[in-house]
């Protein structure tokens, strides 16, 4: 990780307009990605963590998504504000995706050789021989045995494994600046998932790659990432280094989560902690804490205004009223309006 | 009878698969689950972890007799199922309820929430097993929705009302409704998120205190097999190769892959997964279509020697180990 940032989301809020009301899936996010950091998003389904990545690479379906503010700053150039060619140079080539499900995000009709070389010709300018010799050096590093000629199998020849190191193998051959996995184990079996980690983190490490990881593992994000966004209902509700977030956790929800994981190393005890209450319904959600009905340290002023962000050390931040008394005190519902 | 609710004892399933060839070859066979045997006592939890396809949820359904088993004995409190008549299993199946992984796909969409809890009980009441007035089914349906944290005010909402984590409790009543003695429950929790995850997981704990339940509870993820079991057994290729006492399997771990898969999995502290070595094992899991003369994890494991290629390993109790944590592995065979 080095202080040079090439990725800058500010403010960023992604609606979805549906005849049921807005859900605001994005609402008011930002953070920075620095060169060959590896960035966690960590949350429950719905929280919006897809979403972010979807938008950050400008892939929302329009209707019924909209990006309705903020910028993504790559290297200092707005994506939302690209052309599609400018996109199109930036998709698949400075900024890869790998998915959950390998299956379906390989085509079953075409062989991974004409899957990979899609990418390398297009973005590299190689010719077919080059191509394919890039194809076959991408599967070796991945880890493929007889990658000469398991280049022209097709997808359902490789197991779930072999198919999310094929999907990471193709990731990786434009040698992105960054690197997008949405939850790239939570497919697979616990042993395979390993293989699977250890191999994007060396890989990542050696070319020195930024990664977005989005999963809803604590397991996985304590492994491998070096910072973490915490989301709940669509917003950042803490942010910091791995060791902050999991030592000097702020924020009742991330406290809630990290309590309620049942655990291999130690002895749980008789009874989980568990944050009672469901997942707020994203439909047109008030603008208070999202997490207030849940949450065991809620206050007055929780329900009313949703919370600034409160500041510590190295970049650690969390949006909860706990951290802000000051503003608790002075909030006047009448005079402040967002 | 002994203090066992269930006494599996070498449960074979293996699904026809078709000929080789047009005419007159072998007959091809998948072993989904190889010769296992298992017992559970009362109000005792048994967990049965492993990867997928290492034939998990084929010994639920050989349990229940949704699939008729291959050959072996399954034991419901003395009685063997597998030699029952229709009549005979329909009321033995009382005793024994199902909670399933997905809790979108195993309730009935156009039912309400009532109708689904009361369904067993109406259904055995048609046939006369139950005796029970409509009035009385109602409250026992107000009751079970209580003792698994629903709302009675919810009686009338169809599924597609409640979240992921509701249905899996309206799944929890229906498995109840009937008193069973035994809950089988197929990765109950895996499709739901962390905090939902431990409300259900609490929940199954409270209500097997209440009732004296005994569960048998699938699971992929290793933590929560951990928490839920008082004893484990450790699945691999159709096969248990090691079962044990929760904390003995967890802190003594004798076969090389249990000993990989609790190396694998992702434990949510920083400072112990960057001291930690894990044991990456090598290749996938092989296809289950050939029975292996030898011990079922050979080809991958790193400790091979040669006599687990030609024989089988047999269950022991290693010297040191704790009272009942047995393996299946030649390393601890003494010559």
């Amino acid at each position: 990780m080095t202080d040079e940032i090439i990725l800058q989301v500010k403010d960023l809020r992604t609606y979805f307009y549906l005849d049921a009301g807005v859900v605001k899936a994005v609402d008011g996010i930002s953070f920075d990605l620095h060169k060959g950091e590896t960035l966690g998003i960590v949350g429950e389904s719905g929280s919006g963590k897809s979403v972010t990545n979807l938008s950050i690479i400008n892939l929302i379906q329009t209707p019924p998504g909209r990006i309705t503010g903020g910028q993504v700053l790559f290297h200092g150039e707005d994506i939302l504000k690209m052309n599609s060619n400018r996109l199109r140079e930036i998709r698949g080539n400075r900024i890869a995706m790998i998915f959950q499900d390998p299956m379906s995000s390989l085509n079953p009709y075409l062989k991974i050789s004409t899957q990979m070389m899609e990418a390398i010709q297009l973005h590299q300018g190689l010719n077919k021989k080059d191509a394919k010799a890039k194809a076959v050096e991408m599967l070796k590093l991945a880890g493929i045995p007889g990658a000469e000629k398991r280049v022209d199998y097709y997808p359902h020849q490789f197991s779930g494994g072999m198919r999310q190191r094929v999907m990471i193998a193709m990731g990786l051959s434009c040698n992105p600046d960054i690197l997008i996995a949405d939850e790239p184990t939570s497919a697979l079996d616990v042993t395979i998932q390993a293989q699977i980690l250890e191999l994007m983190q060396d890989l990542t490490r050696r070319l020195g790659t930024a990664v977005i990881m989005i999963t809803h593992s604590l397991g996985v994000v304590a492994g491998i990432c070096d910072t973490i966004n915490v989301m709940y209902a669509g917003r950042i509700v803490e942010r910091g280094t791995t060791d902050d977030i999991f030592y000097d956790t702020k924020h009742p929800y991330t406290q809630g989560l990290i309590k309620s994981v049942p655990r291999l190393d130690r002895d749980t005890g008789e009874r989980l902690f568990s944050i009672e209450g469901q997942p707020p319904n994203v439909i047109d959600l008030p603008d208070c804490c999202p997490f207030y009905p849940r949450c065991h340290r809620a206050m007055e002023i929780c329900r009313q205004k949703y919370p600034p962000v409160a500041q510590f050390i190295n970049g650690h931040c969390t949006s909860c009223w706990l951290y802000s008394p000051k503003d608790a005190g002075t909030f006047n519902l009448k005079d402040e309006k967002k | 009878m002994s203090g066992n609710i269930l006494d599996v004892q070498n449960l074979k399933m293996h699904f026809y698969m078709g000929h080789e060839g047009i005419i007159g070859g072998k007959k091809k066979y998948i072993y989904a689950v190889d010769d296992i045997s298992f017992t559970l006592a009362k109000g005792e939890t048994l967990g049965l972890v492993g990867e997928s396809g290492c034939g998990k949820s084929t010994v639920v359904r050989a349990v229940s007799q949704l699939y008729r088993p291959t050959s072996g004995k399954v034991l419901l409190e003395g009685k063997d199922l597998t030699k029952l008549n229709k009549t005979e299993m329909f009321s033995a199946r009382r005793n024994m309820q199902l909670v399933f992984q997905d809790p979108y796909s195993s309730l009935d969409p156009r039912m309400t929430t009532a109708e689904i809890i009361a369904e067993p009980m109406q259904i055995y009441k048609k046939r006369g097993f139950v005796k029970m007035s409509e009035a009385e089914i109602d409250e026992r349906v107000e009751h079970l929705m209580e003792l698994v944290g629903l709302s009675k005010f919810f009686k009338n909402r169809f599924p597609h009302e409640f979240s992921g984590g509701q249905r899996q409790r309206i799944g929890i009543a229906r498995a109840l409704a009937l008193r069973p003695h035994l809950i089988l429950a197929d990765e109950p929790v895996s499709a739901l998120d962390v905090s939902i995850q431990a409300q259900v997981l609490n929940l199954f704990k409270d209500i097997q205190k209440e009732m004296g339940l005994s569960y048998l509870f699938i699971a992929h993820d290793l933590a929560v097999i951990k928490y839920i079991s008082d004893r484990i057994a450790v699945m691999y290729l159709g096969k248990i190769v090691e079962t044990g006492g929760y904390k003995d399997l967890y802190a003594n771990p004798l076969h090389p892959y249990t000993k990989a898969l609790l190396s694998a999995a992702p434990v949510p502290d920083p400072a112990v997964e960057r001291k930690r070595q894990r044991i990456i094992l090598k290749g996938d899991v092989p296809s289950p279509d050939v029975q292996r003369p030898g011990c079922c994890f050979y080809d991958r494991c790193s400790e091979h020697k040669d006599c687990c290629r030609q024989s089988q390993p047999q269950f022991i109790q290693p010297a040191g180990a704790a009272d009942g944590h047995q393996v299946a592995c030649f390393l601890f065979v003494q010559k």
